[in-house]
């Protein structure tokens, strides 16, 4: 890779920012004027939601199992091992459900809206679009961002139930608990504040799926070469920008809820 | 990302297509990419019902100034007029309205390549909600235009270079514009398929007599263009009697981002421009 001066990095990286910024207000802007594109809103609400519930449900089933049996192990030094369901669902709930989700869907659909719109811009499509009177952000980014958003949060609670559940079937088969008690224990540790923060995290992961997907699709250079690059930056910028953001709305919902 | 958050003016009233005020007006046009300078103070008009075939060597900047006449990019200096509306400083959301008016036939064809041939057919006419049974009408007048309503159900990827450069010309032609581009509509093909690509362009200027661009790199399609017209008779093209030539064709020659000739066919067979006679011999 080529060393630029910092001049010109710091440049480019403003503008990116510019570019990503504007494309994301006009994305969330387009739903609220005419023409609205509800069938393609609908196709990748199937292509995003249900087309990902397979991952989804595997990725949170496993997460809950492996949850349950290293935390009973660390519980049972301090006799406390009736307490994984509360362990098991106070994390499925407030972090992992929310952000394995987030990271498997950006896997998935991060990179698939990059290669998506990027083989679509290098073949000329996107300028067709726009020749033929489409406005290509309205018809391909809006309906993908409102998706993408609608859709995750309904994964996400997909995905910490089917934790809970796995972390069940390990407490219950493995360890020898009671699967009322287990059951009992994780919805009396469960608060308000805890389902609102695992709930208010998809909406920001959603967002950034889109958007990060989206931008390096439309930003696509250099033939089939840059929609490789572009996909793969989609993966690794959209995963990153999740975790942090899950630092940021946990920091902001521990000063709100308090826990 | 298109940038189209350049102020808008889209104050000034639309052009009737029988307005004697040119379709396309270039004056003092230049882009940079990067820091090689590809157009450099450009200016020509396109009249109305006029076929403008823009001529060069490859990398002179043809591609770049058709993109520029849809609005597709925009120029670094310069004004670009078309249907009167200076499109530089239009906003994207106003170049839509305008774009509706301009058919356009992209060099590597562009279709869609997840919609089927009818659909990429009638994408304008699916964004206008025009009925369903009237828009399925009209997918089949155009591509019977372009000898082609038996590949109505394929899809892009099933048809032959040709036949996607046809489907394309049937896509842009579907709403009647009143200007179409011919961004290098032979270019990559056969000499027989660009023969059957250029016939299709003459007999849409003739039959319709829209103002017109058309980029080509192969000479025997603009001399072809310049010297047969298509006989509503026969259907078929045939050479103008007499040797003579269409008037309502005319050159635009570039090379390395400069007008090196703008003019008739007449003027151009006959110029003293060295390097002009080099390039057409």
């Amino acid at each position: 890779m080529p060393f630029v001066s910092p001049e010109i990095f710091a440049k480019q990286t403003i503008a990116s920012v510019q570019e990503y910024s504007i494309l994301c207000w006009r994305a969330v802007a387009n739903l609220f004027s005419r023409p609205r594109y509800w069938a393609d809103v609908y196709t990748q609400m199937d292509s995003i939601g249900v087309g990902s519930m397979p991952i989804v449900v595997l990725t949170g089933f496993f997460t809950g199992c492996v949850l349950a049996l290293q935390s009973a192990t660390s519980l049972e030094a301090f006799g406390s091992v009736s307490l994984t369901g509360n362990l098991v669902a106070l994390s499925m709930v407030k972090e992992l459900g929310p952000v394995l989700t987030g990271l498997m869907v950006s896997g998935r659909n991060a990179s698939g809206m990059a290669s998506e719109i990027g083989s679509m811009r290098v073949t000329e499509q996107i300028d067709a679009m726009r020749a033929l009177g489409t406005d290509p952000v309205r018809k391909l980014v809006t309906p993908r961002l409102y998706a993408t958003v609608f859709m995750l949060f309904f994964l996400t609670i997909v995905s910490d139930a089917v934790g809970i559940a796995g972390g069940a079937l390990v407490s219950v088969t493995l360890m020898g608990l009671n699967a009322s008690s287990y059951f009992h224990n994780s919805y009396r540790a469960l608060q308000y504040g805890d389902v609102v923060q695992g709930l208010t995290k998809p909406l920001f992961s959603g967002f950034i799926i889109a958007t990060v997907g989206c931008f390096f699709g439309m930003t696509t250079k250099g033939g089939t070469q840059g929609v490789g690059k572009a996909t793969t930056q989609a993966v690794v910028y959209s995963s990153v920008f999740i975790i942090i953001v899950d630092f940021i709305v946990s920091r902001a919902m521990i000063g709100i809820f308090g826990r | 990302m298109p940038a189209d958050i350049a102020p808008g003016d889209v104050s000034q009233a639309k052009q009737s297509p029988d307005s004697a005020e040119p379709v396309v007006v270039f004056e003092d046009v230049s882009i940079t990419f990067d820091i090689k300078p590809v157009l450099d103070n450009i200016s020509f008009r396109v009249q109305h019902g006029e076929t403008r075939i823009i001529l060069g060597p490859a990398g002179g900047g043809k591609s770049v100034l058709m993109k520029l006449a849809n609005g597709l990019i925009r120029p670094d200096s310069g004004t670009i007029r078309v249907f009167g509306e200076d499109i530089a400083r239009m906003r994207e959301t106003d170049l839509f309205k305008l774009r509706a008016r301009i058919g356009m036939v992209f060099q590597e064809s562009a279709l869609f390549d997840s919609l089927s041939v009818e659909d990429n057919v009638a994408y304008r006419l699916h964004e206008d909600r025009v009925p369903e049974e009237e828009a399925h009408n009209r997918v089949v007048e155009a591509l019977q235009f372009v000898e082609l309503a038996n590949t109505i159900e394929k899809f892009p990827s099933e048809l032959s270079g040709g036949m996607r450069r046809r489907v394309s010309i049937a896509r842009a032609i579907i709403a009647k514009p009143d200007l179409i581009l011919y961004d290098s509509p032979t270019g990559g093909l056969d000499p027989i398929t660009s023969t059957t690509i250029i016939d299709l362009v003459i007999k849409q200027r003739d039959v319709s007599h829209t103002t017109s661009l058309v980029i080509t790199h192969r000479l025997q399609d603009a001399f072809l263009l310049a010297t047969h017209r298509f006989n509503q008779q026969t259907g078929k093209i045939e050479p103008i009697p007499n040797n003579g030539i269409d008037d309502s064709t005319k050159f635009l020659v570039l090379n390395e981002g400069h007008v090196v000739f703008d003019g008739n066919t007449h003027e151009l067979v006959h110029t003293d421009d060295p390097w002009l006679k080099e390039y057409l011999s």
